[in-house]
């Protein structure tokens, strides 16, 4: 097996007025030709990660190379490797589409013909065609958005950092993405992406690494990761908090992992998502309790972390305000049946999305391109 | 293992080649800037014809040169000089909102020349200056400035202005990266401009000026430069005042140059 980024033992920390070890010894591989997720919860450790990757900033201590070029001794090679599209949109905003796409093609060195089609070609895939000749001032945050993702592809990278790449884009876009995404992996390009949602990193990624407080707290196949914390959550939601206690009871009855309460809605992982629901509503029938929610869900990051670490991840949305539609949403699917959300995308959930189908190229964000 | 690529050997020439190429798209990228925000331009062009139209006008009448010289050729010089020096201002900011949009993050991870994202700010800097430099000369004949110098010494006057500054330049170049944000470069910047360019010989001989203050105003580099300036286009004892700007300009370029590119290479934020 090739490994087209290694990651050994990364270590900085950031002193300020407080210090912050971003890292604290993190190692990774990553396989030629795939996507590998780094998840994690806000101040985790992902940017400061992928900003060492790609040779921005120099670790502490530890070694990163890519494609076999250390990012410490040899930058100016690892940079005509690399793509990168950070976690917030670094676009100039007084040039229009097309003026920073060609902007990064110069600076790739790419020959002015070779930049003006690719520039082209990439603002057609991105959906971004009308708007080219526009500046940015006026582009919406999923066009700005759209148009860093196209700067990080100008120079067909080998490898291709996308830090938190789908934060700020609507549904339709984000699915898009994906399939630019995997029609890339599929022509041999390797794919480092960063995300807060499980659900994306299931899709997309072959092999996950989980970090918390600058440290792999976790490593595998996204069916690996789902299984050792059990494939579903149950959630009970309550009428009457006085039912906590005594539905706590019963769903701990169900297998080995203990629910948690949050006000009058109750949760327990479950290994055997129907079984479980099934043992659970005659309990709960028996005990007189009639609740008003009762869904089964994929495992969030947050019920990674749980499992993980015992304890709720990052204290919060944080900063980034948390797109509708992603993630878990407490509440919203109610009646049986897997209550994977409408709209993310995820067909039954469960497979590894490393075999992509990537249908050809796809007109990114197409429904929202033409937006003012 | 890893894939080792083959590491692209690139010719030391072919190395220079790419870092001025990089410096020449940093450049124009900069100087579109002016031509989507119009109004940059026109304030740093507005505000020097406003000075030389208050000062030939307003205050003019109560200032009298030491020599007989009228006060409009006496004055012209020592806009232009401090003009481009107020415009140095603009390298800080510009640079301060590269760092702010996160562009200087995604320079960083381009196969670019390191020095060319301060070459090109400079450079581009340059080019507004050389643009200010002509209109200013326009105005300043339309408001009765009538050089008696030679053109070539007139030229060699535009030339040291040009020059000293993009000396400058540099110098805000390293606040503007020292900043956490382009209000705070603009800030951090006047402080220093305003003794620069008003405690000097710009737009009144320093003879009036307290004993204490005379000294500074004299010899520092605005006045260095505007004195040089003005003896090369109205002539005057030449040599003395253009080697004093001469060695300012290049004590300028040998001490920030070097601190800029190491502010640039540490601020990784
Ligand atoms: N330049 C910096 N100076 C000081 N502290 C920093 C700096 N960059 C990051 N940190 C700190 O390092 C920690 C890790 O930050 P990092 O940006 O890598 O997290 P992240 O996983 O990308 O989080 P998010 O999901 O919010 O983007 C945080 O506590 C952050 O405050
Ligand atoms: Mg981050």
């Amino acid at each position: 097996m090739t490994h087209a980024i290694t990651a050994d033992d990364l270590r900085k920390v950031f002193r300020g007025r407080r210090e912050v070890r971003a890292l604290d010894g993190v190692s990774f591989a990553v396989e030629e030709a795939t996507v590998f997720g780094l998840l994690g919860p806000n101040g985790a450790g992902k940017t400061t990660a992928v900003r060492i990757l790609t040779t921005i900033l120099r670790p502490d201590s530890g070694t990163a190379r890519v494609l076999g070029h250390d990012v410490v001794h040899e930058p100016s090679v690892v940079r005509t490797l690399i793509g990168l599209a950070g976690q917030y949109a670094a676009v100039d905003e007084h040039l229009t589409g097309r003026e920073n796409l060609t902007m990064v093609g110069r600076l790739n060195h790419l020959g002015r013909t070779v930049v003006r089609d690719r520039v082209a070609a990439l603002l057609d895939e991105f959906g971004l065609t009308d708007a080219a000749d526009r500046p940015l001032k006026t582009y919406s945050g999923g066009m700005r958005r759209r148009l860093d993702l196209a700067a990080a592809l100008v120079a067909r990278p080998s490898v291709l950092f996308l830090d938190e790449p789908t934060t700020g884009l609507d549904p339709q876009s984000r699915n898009d993405l994906w399939e630019v995404i995997e029609t890339l992996v599929d022509n041999g390009t390797t794919v480092l992406l960063t995300t807060q949602y499980l659900e994306e990193a299931d899709r997309l990624a072959k092999m996950l690494a989980v970090v918390d407080q600058g440290r792999v707290i976790a490593e595998g196949t996204p069916a690996k990761l789902k299984a050792d914390l059990g494939a579903t959550v149950l959630e009970v939601g309550l009428h009457d908090h006085g039912d906590a206690d005594r539905t706590m009871a019963a769903l701990a009855a169900l297998g080995p992992h203990s629910p948690t309460r949050e006000g009058s809605l109750v949760e327990v992982t479950v290994d055997d998502g129907p079984r479980a629901a099934m043992t659970a509503l005659r309990a709960l029938d028996s005990e007189g309790i009639t609740p008003i929610h009762f869904t089964l869900r994929e495992p969030s990051l947050d019920d990674v972390f749980l499992a993980l670490t015992g304890r709720r991840a990052g204290g919060g949305a944080g900063q980034d305000g948390t797109e509708a539609g992603t993630g878990t949403e407490a509440g919203a699917g109610t009646g049986a049946g897997a209550g994977t959300e409408a709209g993310t995308g995820t067909e039954a959930g469960t497979g590894t999305g490393s075999e992509g189908s990537g249908q050809g190229a796809s007109a990114l964000g197409a429904g929202t391109g033409g937006r003012p | 293992m890893s894939v080792a690529t083959l590491a692209p050997r690139v010719h030391p020439a072919r190395r220079v080649a790419r870092a001025l190429g990089d410096t020449a798209t940093i450049t124009r990228r900069n100087l579109l800037h002016y031509t989507r925000v119009p109004i940059n331009l026109f304030f740093s062009l507005v505000q020097p014809v406003m000075f030389v139209l208050l000062f030939r006008y307003v205050f003019g009448g109560a200032i009298h040169p030491p020599s007989k010289v009228p006060y409009v050729d006496f004055l012209l010089p020592g806009v232009f000089v401090q003009t481009v020096a107020f415009g140095a201002v603009s390298t800080s900011i510009g640079l301060a909102e590269d760092l702010q949009q996160g562009l200087v993050e995604r320079f960083r991870a381009l196969p670019m020349a390191r020095a060319a994202v301060l070459a090109g700010r400079t450079s581009a800097d340059l080019c507004r200056n050389v643009v200010v430099v002509v209109i200013m000369t326009g105005v300043g004949f339309a408001v009765g400035f009538r050089p008696s110098g030679s053109a070539t010494a007139f030229l060699a006057a535009v030339g040291l202005i040009l020059l000293f500054a993009y000396a400058l330049s540099w110098g805000f170049a390293f606040i503007g990266l020292s900043a956490p944000n382009s209000e705070t470069a603009q800030v951090m910047s006047f402080p220093l401009l305003f003794p620069l360019t008003f405690a000097s010989s710009s737009f009144v001989p320093v003879q009036f000026m307290p004993g204490w203050l005379r000294g500074f105003a004299t010899y520092q580099p605005v006045s260095v430069t505007a004195t040089a300036c003005r003896d090369l286009m109205i002539g005057g004892p030449v040599a003395t005042w253009v080697v004093q700007s001469v060695l300012w300009t290049t004590g300028f370029l040998v001490v920030m140059i070097p601190l800029a590119v190491w502010r640039y290479r540490s601020s990784s934020r």
